[in-house]
Formats: structure tokens, sequence, C-alpha cells
């Protein structure tokens, strides 16, 4: 059992109108942690490409073309499985339900491919009905790329890990294969209201 | 958020391998690029600890500590010691 | 006695603050009463771990400050959006708990026997495990010449100023400033590059042996120019601290 440490808070402590929109272990913070996994992947927009559909069957949209799909502002919170939240953060991008209207979608699970070789697993059920969108501006700027620029997936209502940086497909599947957080142990899927973060959360 | 290298993760292969690993001589299992663990590239913070090579970037070592037990994937590693 | 400190189990140990010393506006120094200490080596760093009243646990690293064989002590510098310097900084004191492991670190420790000339390069709190080093040297007897090249923003952030206004007999310390330069400044007033670094620098022909500590950008460019220069990278040690508040 380690001692406490005399005088030791985590920063910021939660203001009382926040109760109810912070899940349970999670703090506020106001500022927007950049948790990198290796060196942050630099894509030309002239080579951007993003694809949703099964292997071999995928739909593709230039950055030209994904700009001009219809594209909405969202206001959401966001949870990190470092225990950090972030209330009211606002988004552009194009919703994933245009995305696979579009695609012809099938299948219930998708990975997300990313690049830098990072990937993660959603059911599709919850990417869909408004849940998630693939956004390329945050705050009114062009998303940044240690922030995941030029578009990243953006799924609030589950653990920020979900929400894969430099995504560049959603690839359909009928298995729900654990992505690569996920296979060191993290949530297959990670909802931070019932504090899932870990397998066997 | 920069790298930092092999150093910041002493302790915690010390802990993982049961002695010190920071002079540790690695080769990458990509490029063949061979140093001493300590000056490989380490990205702290992130929902694990991820050590690259330096000169390809590939993933050589990936460590998970959930709930006071380690995970470690040295997949990436031609040589490790 | 060095094989025997790195096989040995590291295991989480609870020390007491004897004392926090002011180095700088923003540096402390703190000393510890560690129970169970087996020694360390110049340029080794411990771990330190605090846990809040709900169980929320923070770690990070420091090097060690002080020579073997003295005191244990760290010196830690307040990062002003950082979870961790600014508690022990400001708020830790004499008789406080502080969760510890260590000593760490196999790769970046210097003994007299690994020879010289030294050249030691500290990019702001780099300096560090370096200043241990500077220590062991002298009080081992050991005469190998040394040159400290040590980047600061400015004069009143340079820690340990006193202690290397006097340096030892063989030790030479040198000054780069930054940001600013007090009125009458002769030496450096700019950050390291190859040029200054080549009028510094022990000649690669001589055999040195060089420490290069500090933010990640500053050891890249420092490391870099000195194997450029001829340094084996092999006598090239390094050791990375991330983006800091730096110089």
């Amino acid at each position: 059992m380690s001692p406490v440490s005399r005088g030791f808070h985590r920063r910021h402590q939660d203001p009382a109108e926040t109760v109810g929109r912070v899940p349970p272990g999670q703090y506020l913070t106001k500022d927007f942690p950049v948790l990198s996994a290796g060196p942050t992947p630099r894509t030309a927009l002239d080579r951007w490409s993003f694809s949703v559909g099964r292997v071999g069957r995928q739909k593709t949209w230039n950055w030209a073309e994904f700009r001009a799909l219809p594209s909405q502002d969202v206001t959401v919170d966001i949870h990190c499985v470092t225990k950090w939240s972030k209330l009211d953060t606002s988004w552009q991008g194009v919703s994933v339900d245009t995305l696979l209207d579009l695609a012809g979608h099938d299948g219930p699970f998708a990975m997300a491919h990313c690049d830098g070789g990072y990937t993660t697993n959603v059911p599709v059920a919850d990417l869909t009905s408004g849940k998630a969108w693939v956004a390329y501006a945050y705050d009114g700027q062009p998303l940044e790329p240690e922030h995941g620029g030029p578009a990243r997936l953006l799924v609030p209502h589950l653990y920020f890990w979900k929400s894969a940086k430099w995504v560049r497909s959603l690839e359909l599947r009928d298995t729900n294969d654990p992505g690569f957080w996920e296979n060191y142990g993290y949530h297959i899927y990670g909802d931070p209201w019932r504090e899932q973060r870990y397998a066997g959360d | 958020m920069e790298a930092v290298d092999g150093n910041a993760i002493g302790g915690l292969m010390h802990e993982v391998f049961g002695t010190e690993m920071t002079a540790t001589a690695s080769v990458c299992g990509n490029c063949g690029d061979a140093r001493p663990v300590a000056e490989l590239m380490v990205y702290l913070q992130a929902p694990g600890t991820v050590v690259r090579c330096r000169t390809c970037d590939s993933m050589l070592m990936v460590f998970v500590t959930i709930h006071d037990r380690t995970c470690v994937d040295l997949h990436g590693l031609a040589v490790l010691g | 006695m060095a094989g025997t400190a790195l096989r040995r189990r590291l295991t989480w140990q609870v020390a007491k603050v004897s004392a926090v010393t002011a180095e700088t506006a923003s540096v402390r120094t703190i000393t510890l009463d560690v129970p169970d200490w087996p020694g360390h080596q110049a340029g080794q760093h411990l771990d330190i771990r605090l846990t809040d009243e709900d169980g929320y646990v923070a770690e990070r690293s420091y090097s060690i400050a002080s020579a073997p064989g003295e005191l244990v002590a760290i010196t830690v510098e307040r990062l002003d959006d950082g979870e961790v310097s600014p508690y022990l900084t400001d708020e830790l004191r004499a008789g406080d708990d502080l969760e510890l492991r260590g000593p760490i670190g196999g790769y970046f420790i210097w003994e007299p026997e690994d020879g010289g000339p030294l050249l030691l390069l500290a990019g702001g709190s780099g300096v560090v495990p370096l200043r241990s080093i500077v220590r062991h040297r002298e009080r081992s007897g050991s005469t190998v010449p040394v040159r400290l090249l040590y980047s600061s923003r400015t004069l009143d952030d340079v820690i340990y100023r006193a202690e290397l206004d006097q340096p030892a007999r063989g030790v030479e310390v040198i000054h780069a400033l930054t940001r600013h330069q007090p009125p009458g400044w002769t030496g450096y007033a700019r950050r390291v590059d190859a040029a200054l670094l080549a009028e510094v620098a022990w000649p690669a022909a001589e055999m040195p042996v060089a420490y290069v500590c500090g933010p990640t950008s500053f050891v890249e460019t420092v490391s870099q120019a000195l194997v450029q220069s001829g340094y084996p990278p092999q006598r090239v040690k390094t050791e990375r601290f991330g983006a800091t508040g730096g110089t």
C-alpha cells in the first residue's frame, strides 16, 4: 500500500456545475493533452485518402472529395482513459452515417486503420445514428497533426483512445477483433460511464 | 509530446526483467539499427509505453501496465541483450 | 560493488525528506534520508511516486544530484503546467515521506576508470546528473580534465551557480545564456550549435567521452554535432528529458 503523499492532489478539481458530466474516475482539464505513441505522422493532403468498407470493396475519397461531403459542427465532451476529461469541445467533420450510406455499408464491426500503424475497433452500431464523425477541424481551425490531423475518428461516447488519430480507413468486418491497445489489455468496448478501461472491467 | 529515451524506462525495465537494461544492446527487427536501449526513442503517457527505433521509427517494444501487471511486447526487436 | 547494485531487486521504498533547498527561483534540491539505500553511481536517477487520497498515482524520474557517498539528493525544476514538479518544489517539506525506487541506470554513468577527457553538455536542468559526475570525479581523486558546457536561459536560471563559479582543479565551466545576458557578459549568448561546440569540445583525437543531458531537441543537436566532428557514437552518452521549459 503506497503511502498518501501529504498535500498532493491531481490537477484541476472539478467545479460543482460539472457533476454528472464527468464519468467516474475522471478529472477535468482545460488543456488538450497530446498523448502519443510515436512520431507525429504528417501526410500531405495531396496524398491523403479515406476509405470505408470491406477489404477489396472500399469506397475511397481524396481530400478534395472528402471536404466536399456534407459536414457537421458538433460540440461534445471527451474522456481519455488516462483519466482526463474535457467538456464542450467543438469539432467539424463528416458524420460516419454519411460515409456508411455512401459506401453502402454492411458489417457489424469496424476496424479503424491509421497512419503510424495504429488501429482500434468499434462496433458499427456505435458509429451510426449521429454518434461518430471523421473530424478535420477542432475549435474552428484545421486539425493539427499532433491532435490527429488531417483527420481523426471522433467517437465521444467511448474512451478517447477509440477516437483514432490520423485515421485513413474504416474497415468493415464480421468479427470484433481487438485493435492495437485492446490487444494489450484495454477494454474491447470502452464505455467511460461504466469505467471500462481494461479487459474484464 | 516529444520523445524521451530509454533512460526514462530504466525503472520499468528493471522491474520487468529483474535487472538493469538501459545499457543492454538492442537490434531493430526492421532495419537492423543497433544501439543500447538507453538510446531508443520512448513515448510515455499514451495508454502504454512505446519504444521505437531511432532510425526507422518502427515499434520495438510496448509496455502496458494494468492493475499492477505489466505486459511486454518485444516482437519488434531482432536482438535484446 | 557496482555489479551488485545493478543486479539487486528494484523495489519502491519510502524515504524521508530531510531538506528542501532553493537553487533558483524555480528549482529546488531535495535531500533525502533513504533507509535502505544501496549506494549509487554518478549519472543515475531515481523514480518518484506520488499518491493522492483518491488513489491517483503519478510517477516521474529525477536525476540524482549528489555524488556517490554523499546524501541522496535530487534537483527538481518547477514546470508551470506540471502535475508533479510544483508539488515537489512548492509543497514538499522536511519530514514528509516520499516514495521512490532507485538507483536506476547502467548506461548514463561515469566512473573514474572510464577516463576522459570528459565533455559534459547540459541543457537547462540536464546539468543535474552531470553535476553528480563532477562531484564524483573530485571526491574520487580523479584528475581527468573536464569541460562542462552549460546552456541556460539567463544567469538567474543557472543551477549550482556558486559551486560552478568555483570549480575544482581541472574542471572548466563554460556557460551559454540563450535568452538574456547580464551587462558586460562576454560569454556565449546563443543556443549551442555546431560552431559553438567546435570551439569548446575536446578534439576527437584526444579520445574524449561526452555526456549530453537536457531537453530532447538540445540532446539531438549536440550529439549529432559531436558525432559529425568525429566523436565515435559509443563515446557520446545521451539522456533526453523530453520537451521541458528548456533553454
